[in-house]
């Protein structure tokens, strides 16, 4: 689902190039509500598998905790013997479903319509009941320390996706250090989109994850699940983790359309059993390096799909943590991103970076009450004639999730949040509104939401 | 801020402070695990959040999930536990409680609770604590020590086949160690629920333990609320020494008491009686 979205989001640079040449009839071309943020993984299938509570796994679903790392990591096994399907009763499908009805708001300054043409624009508001797509959650284990995933979804509108599908051998060698996943999966993100606990259009997706210059011929985003072969391995306890991942370089698109090159990710981090809170504290860094080409081969002037070459690298990397003040979790990010210059949007390598902190209350295992301000700065434009703040963006979010009754069989959240992001000269990362004509205008886009998330 | 309005404040703080005490879990005795000390206070929202779908939110094992769940989880209101270092009939120490609550226990629904923080697993054996008046009334006796272990020996093993036969652990346990002997069916727990013997080819770990002396422990202390039984008073420790050599032999494992069964069996097997009714004997005994 966040495939979709970011598809939305994707032409940032066909946006700005209608900055640039207003074209006020665009807006019919991209949709205001075009989604929603990562329907997240929080799988009933297990709670109902292993009989334990939704909060066992979940910091509040679907975050996950320390023991539902340790869960994840050890491949989806909880390592008491009965991981194995053979245990499981023959009426047991490892699978769950997850949807949120939902009443919202989306509004987005600056504009450009019929009736309001540029420069001015105007302020564009859409409100209503709406339904988010369902995702279909099937993981579990083939046999013991073989795990599989297979996340297929179905959107609001009828488009069907496969937002992931792996196997996974765990514990090569009787050893949790070794594992071996295969297919298309979340890279392993210490702040997980997947498990987020935001879903508003404004709220549900960091900028820090899939930003991307005006004009930029790269596609990437974090956030994004990819496809290659992930190495990864951990502590007994998973406080000590780290991944090393190869890609393909296509974000994610099956069928080989980019180059035959690979991106790397590496995360790594350690977790410290220091202070009383619900969880132990952690830190971790990660980083890519990524490759898109610049040139295909070509019949009569079409690129071939996947003969991509002349790649050009960008970076990503930063830190992140995780720490606990009794029932306060605190989550900050730093990171610093740069794509060759080859990769648009002018002659000089753009650059940025983006911080952002997350504080969620955890009350209860039933509420949670939350709270995010990030930021992104560009430190050098593609394009020397481009203002130096453009792109610059500035995002908060408050809400909570309130979960009426808590037990093994399926799970619901009420949900509502609130959203808003500023950014400069560029449309809002949401992929509402047809874009901006002032290079310098601030754009605002607001969410209000009010959701029933729920799963089974 | 006016006098009045002070007093008001003053008294309010006071109103919510004893609010507050109400409703906070009865005091236990103190937890201590190491260095940690464990409050029950912050172990009540940790064990809600992680333990009470199966145990219950009054510990009695009445959790929504206990229905589906077999065997059937713990009842702390009976504060009876199965692994302990401390003899038959007493409760466990501290240490003891952290130790279930670190490993899980195979086979059982009940997993390895290691990602927890440390001062999480004694807030929550803390918490334990509170369900049964048992722990304000009595004390755990003092942990049994384990002497040191011998090498194991083919003479040693030999008589630990013969103690699995005379002990007639091969009742419940199987003749092979399957967990599959003629009682196996007919076992029940401290509240009347069917339970199994444990398996051991199953695999490597044991329900209070994987080593040898965890093995050792757990036929010395017995599993208290199980139909096993405490040998403390039956075995001398060589004996039991003997016994755990002989049972480490029935699993699936590369240990060096298997390594030497092996080793005899394939020239002297053909001497020895199947364990069972009136076998167990030969191999020169």
């Amino acid at each position: 689902m966040v495939r979709r979205f970011l598809k939305a989001a994707a032409p940032l640079a066909t946006l700005l190039c209608a900055a640039m040449t207003p074209n006020p009839g665009s807006i019919a071309a991209t949709s205001y509500t075009a989604g929603y943020a990562a329907l997240a993984t929080r799988i009933p299938a297990f709670a109902r598998k292993y009989g334990l509570r939704c909060s066992a796994c979940h910091t509040a679903w679907p975050e996950l905790n320390a023991f539902g790392q340790r869960f994840k990591d050890n491949g989806y096994q909880l390592g008491n013997d009965r991981d194995s399907p053979i245990w499981q009763a023959p009426a047991y499908w490892p699978i769950a479903m997850r949807t949120t009805p939902q009443l919202h708001l989306e509004s987005t300054t600056h504009q450009v319509t019929d009736a309001a043409p540029a420069p001015g624009g105007k302020t564009v508001t859409q409100a209503g009941f709406d339904l988010s797509g369902v995702d279909f959650l099937l993981l579990g284990t083939l046999y013991k320390n073989i795990t599989f995933g297979l996340v297929p979804t179905l959107d609001a509108d009828g488009t069907t996706g496969l937002e992931a599908a792996f196997v996974r051998f765990d514990n090569l060698g009787n050893s949790p250090w070794a594992n071996l996943k295969v297919g298309k999966f979340e890279l392993d993100n210490l702040l997980s989109e997947k498990r987020f606990t935001w879903l508003s259009v404004n709220g549900g997706q960091l900028y820090a994850y899939h930003y991307l210059p005006p004009g930029s011929a790269n596609n990437f985003g974090f956030g994004d699940n990819q496809i290659g072969a992930e190495f990864s391995g951990h502590s007994i306890n998973s406080y000590t983790r780290y991944s090393v991942a190869m890609l393909t370089t296509d974000d994610g698109t099956p069928g080989l359309p980019g180059g035959k090159s690979m991106d790397v990710m590496f995360t790594a981090s350690r977790a410290f059993a220091m202070g009383s809170g619900l969880g132990p504290q952690r830190i971790g860094v990660f980083g890519y390096l990524g490759h898109r080409p610049t040139v295909f081969d070509s019949i009569n002037g079409a690129p071939i799909p996947g003969s991509g070459s002349a790649n050009k690298a960008f970076f990503r990397f930063g830190a992140t943590a995780q720490l606990w003040v009794g029932n306060l979790e605190i989550i900050p990010l730093v990171a610093h991103a740069s794509d060759d210059a080859a990769l648009g949007p002018g002659a000089v390598k753009p650059t940025w970076n983006s911080a952002l902190l997350e504080a969620h209350y955890v009350a209860t295992p039933r509420l949670l009450v939350q709270g995010r301000y990030e930021l992104l700065r560009m430190s050098q434009q593609g394009d020397p004639a481009t203002p130096k703040t453009q792109g610059n963006a500035d995002a908060i979010a408050l809400g909570f999730r309130a979960y009426p009754f808590m037990f093994s069989r399926d799970g619901m959240a009420i949900h509502g949040e609130l959203a808003m992001t500023k950014s400069v000269g560029v449309p809002p990362m949401t992929g509402d509104g047809s874009g901006v004509v002032d290079p310098s205008a601030k754009v605002w886009s607001r969410s209000l939401l009010l959701a029933f998330d729920f799963a089974f | 801020m006016r006098p009045q309005t002070r007093w008001m404040s003053l008294v309010s703080a006071c109103g919510v402070a004893l609010l507050l005490g109400s409703v906070s879990p009865a005091p236990a005795q103190e937890t201590h695990v190491g260095s940690l000390t464990g409050h029950a206070t912050a172990g009540k929202q940790l064990y809600v959040r992680y333990c009470a779908g199966c145990h219950g939110d009054e510990g009695d094992a009445q959790g929504e999930n206990a229905q589906w769940i077999d065997p059937k989880p713990r009842d702390f209101t009976m504060a009876t536990f199965k692994c302990r270092s401390t003899p038959s009939g007493s409760l466990p120490t501290d240490d003891d409680l952290f130790n279930s609550v670190t490993r899980g226990f195979v086979t059982t629904n009940m997993p390895p609770w290691v990602a927890l923080t440390p001062q999480n697993r004694v807030d929550v054996v803390s918490y334990i604590k509170t369900f049964s008046s048992r722990w304000r009334t009595a004390q755990p006796r003092a942990p049994m020590t384990i002497p040191s272990e011998p090498a194991p020996t083919i003479q040693g093993i030999l008589h630990g086949r013969e103690l699995y036969q005379r002990m007639e652990c091969w009742k419940c346990h199987g003749g092979a160690g399957h967990g599959d002997g003629p009682s196996a069916k007919t076992l029940t727990d401290n509240k009347d629920d069917p339970i199994r013997p444990y398996d051991f080819q199953t695999g490597s770990r044991f329900m209070c333990g994987t080593t040898n002396q965890d093995l050792y422990r757990i036929f010395m202390t017995g599993l208290d609320g199980s139909p096993m039984p405490s040998f403390a008073d039956q075995l001398k420790p060589a004996e039991a020494w003997d016994l755990v050599h002989f049972l480490r032999t029935l699993q699936p494992l590369k240990t060096p008491e298997a390594a030497i069964w092996r080793s005899w069996f394939t020239t002297h097997g053909h001497e020895l009686k199947a364990i069972g009714p009136g076998g167990g004997g030969g191999g020169g005994r």
